[in-house]
């Protein structure tokens, strides 16, 4: 029998991590829509409305589950982890607060209008909201955000007793990892969105779909890609050496440095045993490590040695960083090669298609590897040098926790199916549909309710 | 700027306010769901379209009760929900299932619609039904014995059959013809139940807790308060005859149920926070016991000012924008 820790923490972890995916899309997605909005009100080309049309579609769904998943997430801090709030709530609580009464209202309000209004509002207004929504989902990574730096590399505070008190609040929300992870999740997003508008709508071309719209968004989203994927690689750089000052321990378990050394390598691939404190199998570039890491090619990197006891585990974390890199680097290449190859032939080979159908889910491992190298990278501590995931965990009899964990997994795999069954479902109705008509090319499609354009 | 104990009494009742909120306006569609007709997929589609715009909105009223909850009073938090763990996991899954299946039932494959309406009417009831019992180990003050159980399954079907009197209510506002006459035939059955749970839980409440009989019965502010079920009791009866004459000749009169059981909602959450006040688990915590510091709750407070209102001016705005009988619904 697992005890009440282990299963809280696979629950928690399988809670947050189911619920992650879908916000990852709806941010960067809702973006997405507001310019295609945008370009219908200000072309008036259908084309854009029939993207949109689309798009909106998943975008619900998405959004429904990354609501309704959420919601899960505010009762957890109290049933789990009751000594997580009894310690850092004072601080924890108002950015909490924050992200529902500035973010969530927003989102939530205006989700009906930007969805069913469009008939019922201007044009304008409507755009706004679409806006809004966007604006909203960005808004609430901004506060979710801040308490998760915060935990990671917390300052602005003062412990009074065992217990945090806010000191500075401008300090608590900018603390020193906070813009690196802000800005590498909403490009995060963005890619992940991008790589799921390009691979469905290479899905639909494969599918024998020869209308504009999905020409159109595939090349939108190769294009957003192009140019995403190489600012996420220089961002994570620049988190990294961010992560080298505040949490070396993390670092040299990302490179499985297990000694501290002058002039490290790069493992580009090893497995790390944790047992005899060495990695086996290594494949190295002999001092890129230190290269990257100080810019001097000898330069020292702290092992984790230097961390005995208060290291986190070492497999975990480097397996998930170069699923993360790795991801990346496959995102940059593919996302140029393709992007070239539509720019001279304004057209892609089905195997490059294909390709990209592969690559319709890939933001998610990638986004997940990363979560699991910053979460399980800041182990034993839930909130770092304040408050250990251990100290913080509930009394809950372990059977009702294996109840309601089993449950949700249940739960998950069950809504997973239904989602992706359903994407491709969407996809292969908007085949079917007629390209637009002469006549409605005339008109703005705004106000006319044909039966067909429920689906396309 | 304000001292800890105005604080805690500004944030306790910022709380109850989303509370009883979120009891209104997520009531009614939880109480949508609960009357879902199976077999008749064109009055389904109507009924959903009634809520579409507006779920999403209504539930994040939770999400700020709670949160507020866990914000401004975490040991409350954590003792209300370790002793309510596994009825919140299954309120939480049931919300889940619902939102899903709200979304799914409109974009899956045609022949798994009438699996996701079931989905949806299941997940709506038991939530509510979840929603009920908590509510009444709460009043309970999360005793295990027989009666704290038993009066709780009461209180289940209590608040079910109050989410879909205010379900039936709201859509005989929002409807015509057939599905608006079904619908007073439902507000009429559902209201009866719902009226013998309240006089229930009135009954019950005083007699078993000694605080609570006394407040009512016996001080002094009790005369102010003994309106409340006198008014309800009334607003009841006007329902019912409201409901015998519906639906009139162009639709004359067809809000007054829904505005009469909003008015009972909150009378009967006035009455119970009156009951427990200032008590935050009945009979073991206050609010200000469980208050967090007043440096974040000042710092929340400011916000809050601010945004609260805003919030209240564009929900009012979205529910003008989808004002009268239900359309089609459509992303466009
Ligand atoms: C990077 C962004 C991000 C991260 C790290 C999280 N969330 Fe989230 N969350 C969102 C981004 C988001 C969102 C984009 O804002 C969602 C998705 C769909 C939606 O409505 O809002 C959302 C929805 C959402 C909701 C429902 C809101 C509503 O009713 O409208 C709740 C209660 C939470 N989240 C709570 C959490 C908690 C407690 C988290 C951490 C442990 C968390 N989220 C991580
Ligand atoms: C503000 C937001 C977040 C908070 C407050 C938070 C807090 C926590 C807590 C309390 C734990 C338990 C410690 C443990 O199990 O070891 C944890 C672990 C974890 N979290 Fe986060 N987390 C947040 C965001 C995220 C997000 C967005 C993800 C995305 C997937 C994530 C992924 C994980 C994973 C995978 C673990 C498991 C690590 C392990 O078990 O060793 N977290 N986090
Ligand atoms: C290819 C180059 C990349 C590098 C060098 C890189 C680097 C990093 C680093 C150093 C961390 C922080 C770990 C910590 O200290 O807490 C991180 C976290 C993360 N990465 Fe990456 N990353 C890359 C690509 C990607 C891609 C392509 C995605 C997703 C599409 C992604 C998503 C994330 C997420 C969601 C986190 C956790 C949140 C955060 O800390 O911002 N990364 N990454």
């Amino acid at each position: 029998m697992l005890e009440t820790l282990m299963l809280s923490r696979i629950q928690f972890a399988a809670n947050i991590s189911f619920h992650i995916l879908f916000p990852t899309i709806t941010i960067a997605l809702s973006w997405f829509l507001f310019y295609f909005k945008l370009r219908f009100d200000q072309t008036n080309d259908p084309v854009w409305m029939r993207a949109y049309r689309f798009w909106v579609k998943i975008f619900a769904l998405t959004f429904a589950i990354g609501v309704v998943t959420g919601i899960t997430m505010s009762f957890q801090f109290g049933t789990n982890w009751p000594k997580f709030m009894e310690t850092v709530g004072n601080i924890a609580g108002p950015l909490l607060g924050y992200e529902v009464l500035t973010a969530f209202f927003l989102e939530a309000g205006f989700l009906g209008i930007m969805l069913f209004g469009m008939n019922r509002v201007s044009a304008r207004v409507h755009t706004l909201s679409t806006f809004i929504v966007a604006f909203g989902t960005s808004l609430s990574s901004f506060w979710i955000l801040a308490l998760n730096s915060w935990m990671q590399t917390p300052q602005g505070y003062e412990m009074r007793d065992g217990v945090a008190f806010p000191v500075d609040w401008f300090a608590i929300i900018f603390n020193p990892s906070f813009p690196y992870k802000l800005s590498h999740m909403l490009v995060a997003s963005g890619l992940t969105a991008a790589f799921l508008v390009a691979g469905i709508s290479a899905y639909r071309l494969l599918k024998g779909d020869n209308k504009k719209a999905p020409k159109l968004t595939l090349k939108i989203a190769l294009t957003v890609a192009a140019v995403l994927a190489p600012v996420q690689i220089f961002l994570g750089d620049m988190h990294g050496l961010n992560t080298l000052e505040h949490q070396p321990q993390k670092i040299a378990a990302m490179e499985g440095i297990w000694h501290t050394e002058k002039g490290a390598p790069l493992l580009l691939f090893a497995i790390p045993d944790e047992e005899q404190k060495t990695n086996h199998f290594e494949l190295a570039i002999p001092k890129l490590a230190s290269l990257i890491l100080t810019h001097d090619l000898d330069g020292e990197i702290k092992g984790l040695n230097e961390f005995e006891g208060n290291h986190p585990p070492v497999a975990p974390v480097f397996f998930a960083f170069r699923i993360m890199v790795g991801l990346g680097m496959l995102m940059f290449a593919i996302s140029w090669f393709s992007r070239f190859v539509l720019w001279r032939k304004e057209e892609l080979p089905p195997w490059l298609l294909k390709s990209l159908v592969v690559m319709s889910f890939s933001g998610w491992v990638a986004t997940l590897a990363g979560w699991y190298v910053t979460e399980i990278g800041r182990q034993p501590w839930l909130v770092t040098g304040i408050l250990t995931v251990k100290d913080a965990a509930t009394d809950i009899a372990p059977e009702n926790v294996g109840i309601t964990l089993t449950l949700y997994l249940i739960l998950y795999v069950v809504i997973m199916v239904a989602y992706l069954h359903t994407i491709f479902t969407m996809a292969g109705r908007a085949i079917e549909i007629e390209e637009i008509g002469i006549d409605e090319q005339a008109n703005p499609v705004v106000g006319k309710t044909t039966k067909t354009s429920e689906e396309s | 700027m304000f001292d800890a104990n105005t604080l805690a009494l500004i944030f306790v009742s910022l709380m109850g306010l989303s509370i009883l909120l979120y009891a209104v306006l997520d009531g009614f569609d939880l109480g949508v769901g609960i009357l879902l007709p199976l077999e008749k997929e064109d009055d389904a589609d109507t009924m959903i379209a009634s809520i579409g715009p507006f779920w999403d909105a209504n539930e994040t009223w939770l999400v700020l009760a709670i949160g507020l909850l866990l914000i401004a009073f975490p040991a409350a938090h954590s003792y209300i929900f370790k002793e309510l763990y596994l009825p919140t996991a299954v309120l939480l899954i049931s919300l889940v299932l619902r939102g899903v299946a709200f979304d799914f039932r409109a974009k899956a494959a045609f022949s798994h619609k009438p699996t996701w309406n079931r989905v949806f009417k299941g997940g709506s009831l038991i939530a509510s039904l979840s929603q009920g019992y908590m509510l009444g180990m709460y009043v309970m003050g999360f005793e295990s014995t027989l009666m704290a159980y038993s009066f709780s399954l009461l209180s289940a079907f209590g608040v079910a059959a109050a989410y879909s009197y205010i379900g039936a209510c709201w859509l005989i506002m929002k409807t015509e013809g057939d599905l608006q006459i079904q619908a007073v035939a439902w507000a009429q059955k559902s209201g009866l139940i719902c009226f013998a749970g309240v006089i229930a839980v009135s009954l019950v409440n005083p007699l078993i807790n000694p605080d609570v009989y006394a407040k009512w019965f016996s001080s002094s502010n009790a005369l102010m308060f003994l309106p409340l079920p006198i008014i309800c009791f009334a607003l009841f009866i006007f329902s019912h005859i409201q409901l015998k004459q519906l639906p009139k000749v162009n639709d004359k009169g067809c809000w007054r149920p829904f505005v009469a059981a909003v008015i009972i909602f909150t009378l009967c959450f006035f009455g119970l926070a009156f009951s427990f006040f200032p008590y935050i688990v009945p009979n073991k915590l206050t609010i200000w016991e469980t208050a967090s510091a007043p440096e974040s709750l000042s710092f929340l407070l400011w916000g809050t000012i601010i945004v609260v209102p805003v919030i209240f001016s564009y929900t009012a705005y979205s529910y003008r924008v989808f004002w009268g009988k239900v359309r089609e619904l459509r992303y466009h």
